[in-house]
């Protein structure tokens, strides 16, 4: 089996510049948006983009991250997981590009980073030649492709793809090459099974209608969340609290993005036992998920104070530090 | 002409198992420590000396092993002594295996324990003492095969 200790040790290095609670707190101390940035800057964020733009020094960060994985594990696969859903993603935003015309920029739209070029995957839904994406991709993208143009539903278009994505990121998990990563996957499917039920509850459908669009995810029995998504967000929490999920019920009584929240803390605590690994690639994998969980806190920080919220209400949204 | 010399072979063998065993765990471990070691120096050469020690705590199990092979070496009439017995031969054979196996197994673990104490060190650099501790917890064992192994042999 091969082991990784080159790289771990290189990833522990790493891991000192992720933010801490105290940097979270002398950022939610600046006096404003451009203080915030000041202090990033000087933390060594952005490498050379300038504190002016805020999403151009995230966009930084996060190449960063994907580059020092790029440095590490060459054109290897392992980490390929994390990006599984931008391919999606990607999918659903050039299946709605070209058949509903959304009109937004490319860079608005697409997001970079996924296993598949987003230009790769905008050429083959332009062409319809689906032959051309990964198989578990392709049956998918005609099914939603089709639905948009006859009923003109994005809804409906969405919920194919990402039934879709949930399916891939399960059948993922199982071939796993590191249990972190199977358990991201697993973490990541649920996650968005809990979502995906109370949307189409609330957008009135029933519990039968709810059951084709989950994905079959450990843990998770999808006829009883179906059914207790029906019966409303009190419900699904009641039944999240007799799964390995109870964590997530208090935070989905409270709001979504309490449970977004919740989602995201989950995920870092379930990568917290990277930090004793040394050997196996765990720890490159916790490292990729803790830098991407980091930069969302910031980014709903730096929102935060561009729109003048209250110091409280950014602290709440913001997601437990790895480091 | 093999039964006469069977003692010193078989002592021989004992020797070279010494040597061989718990060389290879050394070189295993010192290998997987510079591993860890280069990962650390990439980012932050400044902690060169102190990951240079704990990437080599795993080096001195192969010289317990050639400590215990010189000194049958020097028993059997290699370097000195007399040609050992067939019994004796398969005697020092049996004293050289302690070095030998828990050589190379310790040698093994104690690799493994200076890649967590050179993560550890990344983490926190002012921690080199309780870094260097841990693994050579791992020491006492093959100082214990040491002993065994050379107590018998100086005592055949």
């Amino acid at each position: 089996m091969k082991d990784y200790i080159y790289e771990v040790a290189r990833i522990r290095v790493m891991e000192n510049g992720l933010l801490s609670k105290a940097d979270f707190d002398q950022l939610l101390a600046a006096p404003d948006h451009e203080a915030a940035l000041a202090y990033l800057a000087d933390r060594g964020w952005g490498g050379g983009a300038g504190t002016s733009d805020a999403e151009a020094m995230l966009k930084a960060e996060e190449d960063a991250a994907w580059a020092l994985m790029k440095e590490l594990l060459g054109e290897g696969h392992e980490l390929d997981i994390l990006r599984l859903t931008r391919d999606y993603h990607n999918l659903k935003a050039a299946i709605k590009d070209i058949y509903a015309s959304s009109g937004l920029a490319p860079e608005r739209l697409y997001r970079e980073g996924g296993t598949i070029p987003a230009e790769e995957i905008r050429r083959a839904v332009e062409d319809e030649n689906y032959g051309r994406l990964p198989e578990a991709m392709q049956e998918a993208a005609v099914q939603a492709q089709q639905a948009l143009s006859r009923t003109g539903d994005g809804q409906l278009c969405d919920s194919i793809i990402d039934k879709a994505a949930l399916d891939a990121l399960t059948a993922a998990a199982q071939s796993a090459p590191d249990p972190v990563l199977a358990e991201y996957a697993v973490t990541l499917a649920v996650s968005a099974d809990i979502r995906i039920a109370i949307r189409a509850a609330a957008a009135g459908k029933s519990a039968a209608e709810i059951i084709p669009l989950l994905a079959e995810a450990p843990d998770l029995n999808r006829s009883m969340l179906a059914e207790a998504a029906a019966g409303g967000k009190a419900s699904v929490a009641e039944y999240l609290r007799s799964t390995p999920y109870s964590s997530l019920a208090d935070a989905l009584s409270r709001s979504m993005s309490a449970f977004e929240c919740a989602c995201d803390d989950l995920m870092i605590e379930r990568i917290r036992p990277q930090k004793g690994e040394a050997i196996m690639m765990g720890p490159l994998a916790a490292y990729v998920i803790a830098r991407e969980t980091e930069i969302k806190s910031v980014r709903l920080l730096l929102t935060g104070l561009q729109n003048g919220l209250p110091r409280e209400q950014i602290r709440e949204s913001l997601r437990q530090c790895y480091g | 002409m093999l039964n006469e010399n069977l003692g010193i072979v078989y002592a021989l063998l004992g020797a070279a198992l010494a040597t061989f065993l718990a060389g290879s765990g050394s070189a295993i471990g010192v290998g997987m420590g510079g591993r860890a070691a280069a990962g650390v120096l990439t980012e932050k050469p400044e902690l060169f000396a102190k990951v240079l020690i704990l990437q080599l705590l795993p080096g001195t199990q192969g010289i317990y092993g050639l400590l215990v092979a010189f000194v049958v070496l020097g028993k059997i009439g290699i370097l000195g002594g007399t040609a050992p017995t067939a019994d004796k031969g398969l005697l020092f054979l049996a004293a050289c295996l302690p070095i030998g196996v828990a050589g190379l197994i310790s040698a093994i673990h104690q690799g493994k324990a200076s890649v967590a104490s050179i993560s550890l060190l990344a983490k926190r650099p002012d921690s080199f003492g309780r870094a260097m501790l841990l693994p050579a917890m791992v020491e006492t064992y093959a100082i214990l095969a040491l002993l065994v192994s050379l107590l018998t042999v100086a005592r055949l």
